[in-house]
């Protein structure tokens, strides 16, 4: 960064380690300070709604979980763009449930009817087989989020038997290779896959030394 | 927070049961050294995956596994929080692969040295980093590795540290400038290391810290650095005369610094 002469700046370090805030951290709570946190706190918590079968929406309470043979979810505009184009449709698939969430980049509501340009976390399930359910998640969760959001999600459904598809996408300009990515023909796929996960990949596995972050990850 | 990992016949207990071992583990601090420095010790010693931690404090990742060799060995997943056994060196692992969540320092030091207790490790060795730019006139000369130990450690292996002329990280004064007299420890860019250091002085759980003033940068011969001070104590491999050719660097590690270059470039 150009700086006028003398002025000394302090690199941001990429262990992500921010020592101002650090320090505050370091220092005792007051009371007030506890306040704000929490506050803070329950504006960021995530909130699941389930649509039950009378079509009225409800907090999820600790009902039993539901059963669910697969899940599918696609977490970005690009991959619930994917969904909305070859997969749903009024006919086959219902809305069954929302997320309501807030943060610095987005909001999401809970309504569930919305336009592709909305931020939005709608769950959906065939009407034919109601154990498969989808997610087209097109907000930005935090990362604090992050893990309330697989919480909140995952502890609704039985997880036994249960296959879990997670749709994502990812700049080119990410991908860590040998070659130049200028040369390489885009888009194309990469898959993870866990030890459990028995059939054919229909795409080569993710190379080291490329990862995937963020609630894809989580 | 430990989860660990199946392992055909029973191995489950075997897997957590730690009494005794010497936890290995890195502080996400400047330059990443501990955490590289972590990686060349579970890969030169091929050690073996025993369970993960589950927390919300880390940013989530996954990739596939970072220390392959082979086809073969290349499709298991890793994530942020993982640990790793050799039993013949009493010794466990643990890497940590993304940085804390804001407002998560404090919960994960305290569930991490809840588990040491509840696991029985003897001792924790914390490799770390601090930025170099802070150190002063003195800390400019001479060697810019450091060490420090609980109380309880200090009375089991001080005398070693002396022996091999090993310089204990200097405390600086609270309050620069107005008041000398007051030390305080302070270690920038250290990520948890001072709180993780402070919390097991209190709880009496014997504790190392191994650090290495460093900057951003190419930070791989800081990690060797570092990793080659760590075996001069603890001998994890034989120390020759070339100790850097002896830690094997994993697959993980290349490409650090980009792509291949455009050939349209030239």
């Amino acid at each position: 960064m150009a700086t006028f002469f003398g002025e000394v700046v302090v690199a941001p370090s990429r262990a992500g380690v921010d020592d101002e805030d650090w320090a505050e951290e370091a220092r005792e709570e007051t009371p007030e300070d506890r306040e704000i946190r929490r506050e803070l706190e329950k504006k960021r918590e995530i909130d699941v709604l389930w649509t039950v079968k009378s079509g009225a929406s409800t907090e999820s309470t600790t009902d039993e979980p539901f059963a669910c043979s697969k899940f599918i979810v696609a977490i970005g505009h690009n991959a619930a763009a994917f969904l909305s184009s070859f997969i749903l449709d009024s006919v086959c698939w219902e809305v069954v449930g929302v997320v309501k969430l807030w943060n610095e980049w987005c909001r999401t509501s809970n309504t569930t009817t919305v336009l592709p340009t909305d931020s939005f976390c709608l769950f959906y399930r065939l009407i034919s087989d109601p154990t498969v359910l989808l997610c087209q998640c097109s907000c930005y969760v935090a990362e604090d989020q992050q893990f309330q959001w697989l919480e909140k999600v995952f502890g609704c459904m039985q997880k036994e038997g249960l296959q879990v598809t997670i749709l994502s996408t990812c700049p080119v300009a990410d991908y860590k290779t040998q070659e130049s990515t200028l040369t390489l023909p885009s888009p194309f796929l990469k898959a993870l896959k866990t030890k459990e996960f028995k059939e054919q990949v229909c795409c080569p596995l993710l190379e080291q030394p490329n990862i995937v972050r963020d609630l894809p990850a989580a | 927070m430990f989860v660990p990992c199946d392992r055909g016949g029973g191995g489950g207990s075997a897997g957590s049961d730690f009494k005794g071992f010497t936890l290995l583990m890195p502080a996400v601090s400047v330059g990443n050294v501990g955490q590289l420095a972590i990686d060349l010790v579970i890969s030169t010693l091929d050690m073996t995956k025993v369970g993960y931690f589950y927390t919300d404090c880390l940013v989530p990742m996954v990739g596939n596994n970072p220390y392959a060799t082979a086809e073969e060995n290349s499709m298991e997943l890793s994530i942020n929080a993982e640990v790793y056994s050799l039993p013949s060196k009493k010794l466990v692992v643990l890497q940590i692969r993304s940085p804390f969540i804001k407002n998560k320092y404090r919960p994960f030091c305290q569930t991490l040295l809840s588990w040491v207790k509840s696991s029985k490790c003897a001792r924790i060795v914390l490799l770390s980093s601090s930025h170099a730019y802070h150190r002063d006139d003195e800390q400019l000369l001479g060697t810019p590795l450091r060490y420090l130990l609980t109380p309880d450690l200090e009375k089991a292996v001080g005398g070693l540290m002396q022996e091999r002329s090993w310089k204990e990280m200097e405390k600086v004064a609270a309050y620069p400038g107005i008041n000398d007299t007051e030390k305080v420890l302070h270690i920038p860019g250290g990520g948890i290391t001072k709180l993780l250091f402070t919390e097991s002085c209190s709880k009496g759980i014997q504790m190392a810290v191994l650090l290495k003033f460093c900057s951003e940068g190419d930070n791989i011969p800081d990690a060797f650095a570092l990793v080659n001070y760590l075996n001069e104590w603890l001998q994890l491999i034989k120390s020759e005369v070339n100790t850097s050719s002896q830690w094997k660097i994993p697959s993980s590690w290349r490409l650090l610094f980009g792509n291949g270059l455009p050939p349209a470039l030239f």
